[in-house]
């Protein structure tokens, strides 16, 4: 038996408060235990009680005094049994947590610098920020493409985060479009009424769900062909049989709500929007696989979908909904909410399973899968809200009915995020096989110069394409043969007058940055491959042996990377390269 | 981790390099390399830690697999066929050679030093005098009589956060902190050793494979180049502290010891010692 070791430094009487009402919110006291009762292990070992504490004690610090101070590490430690070098550990790794006193009073101000708002200009946003006094942070993209430049103010001394564009009234593009299937709801129902969500069909597939029983409703998902809208496209039915066939563990369902790929921000509509729909939708994951403990793994950028989910669970729960036998399915699902802290890494299932525990979010090697070793080891369903959102429908019309929209491969709508020049950037619901071109000119076409120059698909991730691909049909067939991806649906244009070398040198800046730092291929990988780009923009051309070395540095990254996040690290650079997009040969 | 099946555990068979090899259900693919007698580089992987499969030097192609996989912790299963000198292979582990020689210093990082000759790693590339590469260069911590830390010599194998950790000292005084390239093995706000939860037990030194941390014996003789490997005669002996039996090896140069280790495979170390094992033998030289 081993007892924490803690240095002299001891919580503010604010900090501590802060630690305890946070845990309090989760039913959980912030007792101390005994030393001679401490049975402490951590490391890598999964089996301590508390250490998924850790991340929302980590934003209770935060928040109270704008800082992770040694003291608040202290107490954290403490009452939560996690070593203070591990929790340090953890606190340095997310954008969101300062572990320096602060050099400014007040919030903090995070204006995003990737490429919607690098296009759209965020200097005039940056001064005026700064001309009121606020202290400014530029950082990785804020899910708010859609009204670039986009800004996200962090709370300190106990005050909330906010966005301010939340303040403005919402519409949909498509608003009143009788095609729209998983945006019908947004704008129409009351996000925050629970009996404005039934008057909208709400909960009848949740109900019909528990007259079907978990087999049938299994059998539904898979003959509906739905694939992970997250951007891996894996069968939803495989996956849920996978974890329903598992038994004798506790299971989990997880809404992955980490959307941070540059570009992405159609979970946040969806959350913010139609919250109700996210949790029922997770209560039918958690009656099909056998799964009684929901999680909500949701980005820290996004104050207002977090209210809007608690709300919902909240009133879900008062009304039966949630809780022991879950409307009356004679199953019990609960769900909570988990918030990150500023990390695009934690989108990767494996790593947003580790940030939820308390772990440094670095993804872990696959197999085994999460299927069987997923959240805290066990069984997990993880899903986009996207994906979980086309389950209501295929519960209530059927799996004949979901198919007759898309195509054989790609059956269903998919959302997408138009954002960049195009005339009316925002969340859009397309059939599967819809091309390109169609797209934009619902979107009211290139905007700016009017010139098409490019078309970024799939995010930071994803790859360039060019007006020679208006006629691509998007579907996860035809964009796999073109060689490029849906992604997790990003649709972003560039106009002629765009340099797009400013834009693929901040996408390898952006790999740069939020590389987690523990697999040598993206660690390093992603430094040289951003400095190789910075030269050629310096000497305005990429010499052949340059260009053979991206290449060799995007082989091994594909090849040797742990996880998805160095797989795709090269793929816009590459593309863009490809298309001709930068750097001419040396002249 | 031995590959070879005892009579009372399942084997399986997987293909290596065109020859079958059977190991063990639950070994490795890397120790099925190691028992065809291929030789694999690694770096993070130690026979007396978990493996955390973080350097990607000892990646292999499985055949089915996408990507190529680590050996060192991928369990070997019925069937699989695994090729582990493909120009892919050599490539990843070329390139990750090269990486690391880019951005710290692997002087001292004598076991890579051959492989990086045989894959023709050449981490100077990245660089040229007009556009210097970015690299960890961090002052020496010298914080205390017994080991030192420098981390630009610190490729963040994971090794002595798993040593200090649950896999050998239980004692958890660092981890890795920050994100990126930025990653870096510190105490809670970088606090001094002696301010940590640190109990000298010198197992991270132990399993080090860099001379990132280093006794300080080792460190001071290579600052004035009176660091002779060659001349150094290595004594096994049983530690004489306690009644636990660790064994200890003297590393001795000039009649003087300058460093201890422990056999990784002994039964009862595992390669790790306590305090006074590996830093307590002063009184050998009547001080």
């Amino acid at each position: 038996m081993t007892d924490i070791y803690l240095g002299a430094d001891r919580a503010t009487d604010a900090e501590a408060a802060a630690v305890d009402e946070a845990l309090r919110d989760r039913g959980v006291d912030a007792v101390v235990q005994p030393e001679t009762e401490r049975l402490y292990t951590s490391g890598r070992s999964r089996r301590l009680e508390r250490r998924h504490y850790l991340l929302p004690a980590l934003h209770a610090l935060q928040n109270a005094v704008g800082w992770i101070s040694p003291g608040g590490i202290n107490y954290v430690a403490e009452v939560l049994g996690v070593p203070p070098a591990e929790a340090f550990g953890v606190a340095t790794f997310y954008d969101l947590f300062r572990t320096e006193p602060p050099d400014h009073d007040g919030d903090t101000f995070h204006v995003c610098v990737d490429a919607a708002c690098q296009i759209a200009g965020y200097d005039d946003l940056v001064a005026s920020v700064r001309a009121s006094g606020g202290h400014v942070h530029l950082g990785s993209c804020l899910g708010q493409c859609e009204r670039a430049p986009a800004l996200f103010v962090q709370g300190t001394g106990g005050r909330p985060d906010y966005v301010p564009a939340d303040a403005e009234p919402f519409e949909l593009p498509q608003a009143g479009d009788p095609s729209l299937r998983l945006l019908r709801r947004i704008g129409v129902a009351d996000p925050e009424s629970l009996e404005s969500y039934r008057a909208h069909g709400g909960y009848e597939a949740l109900q019909r769900a528990g007259e079907m029983g978990a087999d049938a409703v299994l059998e539904a998902v898979a003959a509906s062909g739905l694939s992970g809208r997250g951007g891996a496209a894996f069968p939803t039915g495989v996956k849920w049989r996978a974890v329903a066939a598992e038994t004798g563990r506790p299971k989990h369902v997880v809404a992955n709500c980490d959307e941070s790929e540059p570009g992405t921000f159609k979970d946040r509509i969806v959350m913010e929007h139609d919250p109700f729909a996210v949790i029922e939708s997770m209560t039918i994951a958690g009656l099909a696989t056998g799964a009684q403990n929901g999680w909500i793994y949701i980005r820290g950028e996004y104050p207002l979908a977090t209210a809007r989910l608690q709300g919902a669970i909240d009133a879900a729960r008062a009304a039966g909904l949630l809780g022991p036998d879950a409307a009356g399915t004679g199953h019990d699902f609960d769900i909570a909410i988990w918030r990150g802290a500023g990390a695009y890494i934690c989108g990767e299932e494996t790593a947003l399973f580790n940030s939820l525990e308390g772990f440094r979010g670095e993804p872990r090697n696959k197999p085994p899968f999460p299927t069987t070793h997923g959240l805290f080891g066990e069984p997990t369903a993880i899903n986009n809200p996207e994906t979980l959102l086309n389950v209501l429908d295929i519960i209530l019309d059927g799996p004949d009915d979901y198919r007759t929209r898309g195509t054989e491969r790609s059956p269903g709508t998919k959302l997408l995020c138009l954002s960049g020049q195009v005339g009316r950037p925002g969340l859009y619901e397309v059939p599967f096989g819809t091309t390109l071109g169609e797209l934009l000119e619902l979107a009211g076409g290139v905007a700016g110069t009017g010139e098409f120059q490019a078309v970024l698909m799939g995010g930071a991730a994803g790859s360039f394409v060019g007006p020679d691909s208006l006629d691509l049909p998007l579907t996860l067939e035809d964009t796999r043969a073109a060689g490029t991806t849906l992604g997790s649906g990003v649709v972003m244009a560039f106009d002629s007058s765009v340099d797009m070398t400013d834009v693929v040198v901040r996408i390898a800046e952006f790999f740069r940055d939020e590389s987690c730092g523990q697999c040598v291929p993206c660690r390093v990988g992603a430094v040289r491959q951003h400095e190789t780009l910075v030269q050629m923009q310096k000497r305005g051309s990429l010499s052949p042996s340059r260009r053979a070395l991206i290449d060799e540095m995007a082989e091994v990254m594909v090849d040797a990377s742990i996880c998805g996040l160095g797989h795709t690290a090269a793929s816009a650079v590459r593309s863009a390269l490809s298309l001709g997009l930068i750097a001419s040969a040396p002249s | 981790m031995t590959g070879a099946a005892t009579m009372t555990e399942t084997a399986v068979t997987i293909t290596v390099d065109g020859q079958p090899v059977e190991v063990a259900e639950g070994s490795t693919i890397h120790a099925a390399c190691v028992q065809a007698g291929i030789d694999t580089p690694t770096l993070c992987w130690a026979e007396n830690l978990t493996p955390v499969n973080v350097c990607r030097v000892c990646v292999v192609e499985l055949e089915g697999s996408r990507a190529l996989v680590p050996s060192c912790s991928r369990p070997a299963e019925e069937g699989m066929v695994v090729q582990t000198d493909t120009p892919r292979v050599r490539h990843s582990r070329r390139m990750v050679l090269e990486f690391l020689g880019s951005g710290v210093d692997l002087s001292q990082a004598e076991d890579l030093h051959d492989w990086m000759e045989a894959y023709g790693a050449d981490p100077d590339r990245y660089s040229d005098e007009e556009h210097p590469v970015e690299r960890v260069d961090e002052p020496v911590k010298v914080q205390d009589e017994l080991y030192i830390r420098d981390y630009s010599k610190c490729v963040l194998c994971y090794k002595c956060v798993e040593a200090c950790g649950d896999d050998a000292q239980h004692t958890f005084a660092i981890a890795v902190a920050g994100r990126g390239f930025d990653a870096r093995i510190s105490t809670e706000f970088d606090v001094t050793l002696p301010d940590s939860a640190c109990v000298y037990c010198g197992n991270c030194v132990g399993v080090c494979p860099t001379g990132a941390l280093q006794f300080k014996t080792e460190y001071d003789l290579r600052e004035v180049g009176e660091w002779r490997p060659e001349d150094q005669t290595v004594t096994r002996t049983v530690c004489s502290y306690c009644g636990v039996g660790c064994n200890l090896e003297l590393h001795v140069q000039d009649e003087r010891i300058v460093k201890v280790t422990s056999p990784s495979d002994h039964s009862v170390t595992s390669g790790h010692l306590c305090i006074k094992g590996r830093f307590g033998w002063q009184y050998v030289h009547g001080e």
